[in-house]
């Protein structure tokens, strides 16, 4: 394997872990709010706190990692991306920005108040929103260059469908992905009520998650036909990600095996995303930029991949006592450790 | 309007988000140092005050480091929109440390979950300090990895340039440049030293208010002491960092002491103003101190000014900088000396008001200091981004947007930095260090 090919997957994989864990965070946010506002808060607030308080910081690691990644890895994307994203990103900046810190503010300091919810709850739709313009743009005919440097059409961007059809996508995909997850988390927690309002919510964004990503193959047949084809190359993958689609609604339907229902779901996206990404192959902007001619150096590149083993070393042993500590031990995830002393919740 | 021209929008938002990161940064690296002190104090002393102080500094750092997380991720991702050629020329070279500086956030963002969650889950309270080890770590490691990225902008090298192609890239010694070892020592030795006399602002402000508590006196004596040690350091950690100016950025230091012609016995000038014809006026000149800072001699030559072309020098003004942050280090130094003696010989002069007041000032001088610092070694490197190799001015973006966006974060930050400051005096209000101590049976006094 070429050390493009390497690189390009490794941020590929942590972009996956991005889209996951941010999906279930951005999503609760909304159910959160939502609950709030239509009685059910208390049914759902504390499964949502006592999973997120922990884990917010490392969700936004990933994207930190992802960015900063592709930058090292390919410093060309620097140029054509950091010149025309300023807007799009610097709104989706602001949103985490808002999102983080009012999280914190929330949990940590007073409680309860509505308009930090809503404000919480409604970033999580706006960014997905916002941070999958970069994989519409990405898709060619959007960028042109004037006097060698690139420069976005606004226009062009927010009239096409391709743009709205991947908008709805990404905000159906996050409820979806969140309901399925917190349905299995309140299950583990023994908390019937959360378990049985979220299963509903996952029963209800299924259908608009895939009818969606369908269109979205659909459009893309006259945005870009040679990434189309490509698509259709790998049709198979599609295929069975279809398949695990369907064994999750049949687990949670039949309100069996929530956790297996869960994989199923990463399965299903793992399959949609690695396909999607290796039918991008090769190229990082259509037509301007590949992963070949935007590559960093060797003797970089090799180093790159060297701090990430060794940061991924590092990194495997504490992500499993966060795991232990907070997802899978039995006390916490009920709340039971809380009566022992939760230093921030009293 | 100045926001329609890219290069002076792009400079004014990158001094926007890291003047007002570096605030929270800076307590970043340094408050896990004084938990750990704290914490480790009340064990070995088995006093409940120390531990309720690390407890409660604890919950305080939870709400900076969330702030410090999102401006920081603002940075990053700035970086990129603001200076595309600068990211795509010293991406090449660079970007190791950048990317290992995540791996230590990661690392630090891990362990700092786990320490806040489980207070209570261990029998003994050593398992859990030891907890904090990897959240200091972590902390000095991405200010170490970051401020090696800021180095190699003052001091590139690692890479040769053969017909505007990057080659022969080290990343390695690109890190390690010649600006690296006094610049992290700096950075992190001012990082202890303002997180210390910041937490002691607070216990002043406290005694200042009239509560007569052992927990704040404790907690002021404490930071106080390490807040003094730390001040020494900086200050000679400083010096070597004159020294290193001398030596690579001569231009930077010229321009910072207003030191035009090449001498030997070079004065050091504080203050005063300059005229028409580049003469200091209504300063104060301390004969040969400038050849001491640059070389340790009083006979050495300092290269002036006067020696490089106009266009490749920095802005004077930095000079106005460089005596901020110098006076507020040798003053904190004096301050802390006076209060450790006055303590040790029981000066009732320490315990009034008007002494108490200054202390409270100390934790936003040094702030003030870091800040002044930052302006002083970032313009100072002015016309140049990469010293030497790429302007300021070639380096950033083109798009035409960026003027409004210094307005959204300004808002942006304006909202982060009230809402710190009511959400954590709301929080310590709502937990009055007295009740907290009765619940935890250790509230005599
Ligand atoms: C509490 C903050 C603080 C204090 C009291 C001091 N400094 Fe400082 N100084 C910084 C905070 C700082 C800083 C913010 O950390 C800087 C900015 C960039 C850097 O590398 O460190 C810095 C940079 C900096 C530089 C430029 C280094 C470079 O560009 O590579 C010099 C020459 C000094 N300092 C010298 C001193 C001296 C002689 C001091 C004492 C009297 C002093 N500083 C006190
Ligand atoms: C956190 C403390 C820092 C502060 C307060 C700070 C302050 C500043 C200021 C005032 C400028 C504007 C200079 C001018 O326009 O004349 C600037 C520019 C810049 N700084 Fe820093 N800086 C800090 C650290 C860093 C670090 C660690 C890096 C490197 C990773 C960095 C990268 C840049 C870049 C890329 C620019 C724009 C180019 C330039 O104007 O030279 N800064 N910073
Ligand atoms: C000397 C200057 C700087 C220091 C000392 C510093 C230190 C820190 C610290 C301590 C935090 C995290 C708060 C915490 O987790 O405890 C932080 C956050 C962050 N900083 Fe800075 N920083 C500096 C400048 C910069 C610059 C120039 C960049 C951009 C490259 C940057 C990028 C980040 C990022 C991305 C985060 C958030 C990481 C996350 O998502 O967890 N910092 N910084």
């Amino acid at each position: 394997m070429s050390l493009e090919i390497i690189g390009i997957s490794v941020l590929w994989t942590f972009l996956f872990g991005y889209v996951i864990v941010a999906s279930i965070d951005f999503g609760a946010g909304f159910f959160n709010a939502y609950s709030s506002f239509t009685g059910k808060k208390h049914i759902l607030t504390k499964i949502i706190q006592r999973y997120l308080s922990p884990v917010w910081e490392i969700t936004n690691v990933f994207l930190v990692f992802f960015f900063v990644g592709i930058v090292g890895f390919f410093p060309k994307t620097a140029f054509y991306y950091g010149t025309t994203l300023l807007v799009p990103v610097s709104i989706a900046i602001i949103l985490l920005a808002i999102r983080g810190s009012y999280y914190a503010f929330e949990t940590y300091g007073s409680k309860g108040h509505r308009g930090y919810a809503f404000m919480y709850g409604l970033s999580g739709l706006f960014l997905p929103a916002s941070l999958s313009v970069v994989l519409t743009i990405s898709e060619g005919g959007f960028i042109t260059m004037v006097d060698g440097a690139p420069v976005l059409d606004y226009w062009a961007l927010f009239t096409s469908p391709l743009t709205w059809s991947i908008v709805v996508l990404s905000v159906t995909a996050v409820l979806y992905i969140s309901a399925v997850f917190l349905t299995w988390y309140a299950n583990q927690a023994g908390d019937k009520h959360a378990a049985n309002l979220l299963r509903k919510y996952a029963l209800f964004w299924s259908l608009p998650t895939i009818i969606t990503a369908g269109g979205i193959i659909y459009e893309l047949r006259f945005h870009n036909e040679a990434h189309f084809e490509q698509l259709m190359n790998v049709g198979w993958m599609f295929g069975i990600s279809f398949l695990l689609f369907i064994g999750t609604v049949w687990l949670i339907w039949k309100r069996r095996h929530y956790g297996i229902a869960f994989g199923l779901l990463v399965g299903q996206f793992a399959f949609a995303f690695y396909g999607y990404g290796i039918s991008h192959y090769p190229y990082l902007l259509y037509p301007h930029l590949t992963i070949y001619d935007g590559f960093t150096n060797e003797t970089m590149a090799i180093s790159l991949i060297i701090a990430f083993l060794a940061g991924f070393l590092l990194l495997i042993p504490s992500l499993y006592l966060v795991l232990r500590l907070f997802l899978f031990d039995k006390d916490y995830v009920k709340g039971l450790s809380e009566t022992k002393g939760g230093s921030q919740n009293e | 309007m100045f926001f329609d021209d890219p290069v002076i929008s792009s400079r004014m938002l990158t001094l926007l988000t890291l003047s007002f990161h570096i605030i929270y940064a800076t307590i970043g690296v340094g408050v896990p140092l004084m938990i750990m002190i704290a914490q480790w104090v009340g064990i070995k002393k088995n006093d409940q005050h120390y531990i309720l102080l690390a407890r409660r500094w604890a919950r305080g750092f939870v709400v900076t480091v969330a702030v410090g997380v999102v401006t920081g991720t603002a940075i990053a991702l700035q970086l990129s929109l603001l200076w595309p050629n600068f990211m795509e020329l010293a991406g090449n070279v660079i970007a190791l440390p950048l990317f290992m500086e995540v791996f230590a956030f990661f690392f630090e963002a891990i362990f700092l979950g786990i320490y806040l969650y489980t207070w209570d889950r261990f029998e003994d309270q050593r398992k859990h300090l030891m907890l904090l080890i990897p959240v200091a770590i972590g902390a000095a490691m991405s200010a170490f990895f970051i401020t090696t990225v800021n180095a190699f902008m003052n001091a590139p090298q690692g890479f040769e340039m053969v017909n505007g192609e990057l080659v022969n890239v080290n990343p390695l010694a690109a890190m390690f440049n010649p600006a690296t070892p006094t610049k992290i020592a700096h950075v992190i030795s001012t990082a202890f030293m303002t997180s210390a006399f910041v937490l002691a602002s607070i216990a002043a402000f406290r005694l200042v208010k009239g509560s007569n508590h052992d927990y704040h006196k404790k907690a002021l004596f404490l930071t106080m002491k390490v807040g003094l040690v730390f001040s020494i350091a900086t200050v000679i950690i400083g010096d070597f960092s004159g020294k290193y100016l001398a030596e690579y950025q001569p231009e930077k230091l010229a321009a910072a002491e207003w030191h035009f012609e090449t001498e030997e016995h070079a004065p050091l000038i504080l203050f005063g103003i300059l005229n028409e014809e580049y003469e200091t006026r209504y300063a104060i000149e301390i004969p040969s101190a400038l050849s001491i800072l640059a070389h340790g001699n009083p006979s050495r030559e300092v290269i002036g000014l006067n020696e490089f072309p106009e266009e490749e020098t920095p802005p004077l003004f930095i000079h106005y900088l460089f005596d901020l942050m110098v006076m507020i280090g040798m003053f904190m130094i004096g301050l802390s000396l006076f209060y450790w003696i006055g303590v040790k010989r029981n000066w009732s002069f320490i315990q009034t008001k008007p002494f108490r007041w200054l202390l409270v000032l100390g934790g936003p001088l040094s702030l003030l200091a870091i800040e002044a610092g930052w302006w002083m070694t970032e313009f100072g490197r002015q016309p140049w981004i990469l010293r030497g190799i790429m302007t300021t001015s070639e380096a950033a973006t083109t798009s035409d947007h960026v003027g409004i966006m210094f307005i959204l974060f300004a808002g942006l930050y304006a909202i982060l930095g009230i809402g710190t400051v009511v959400i954590l005096t709301r929080m310590f209000r709502h937990h009055p260090v007295e009740k907290e101590l009765a619940k935890q049976g250790g509230g005599a006094k």
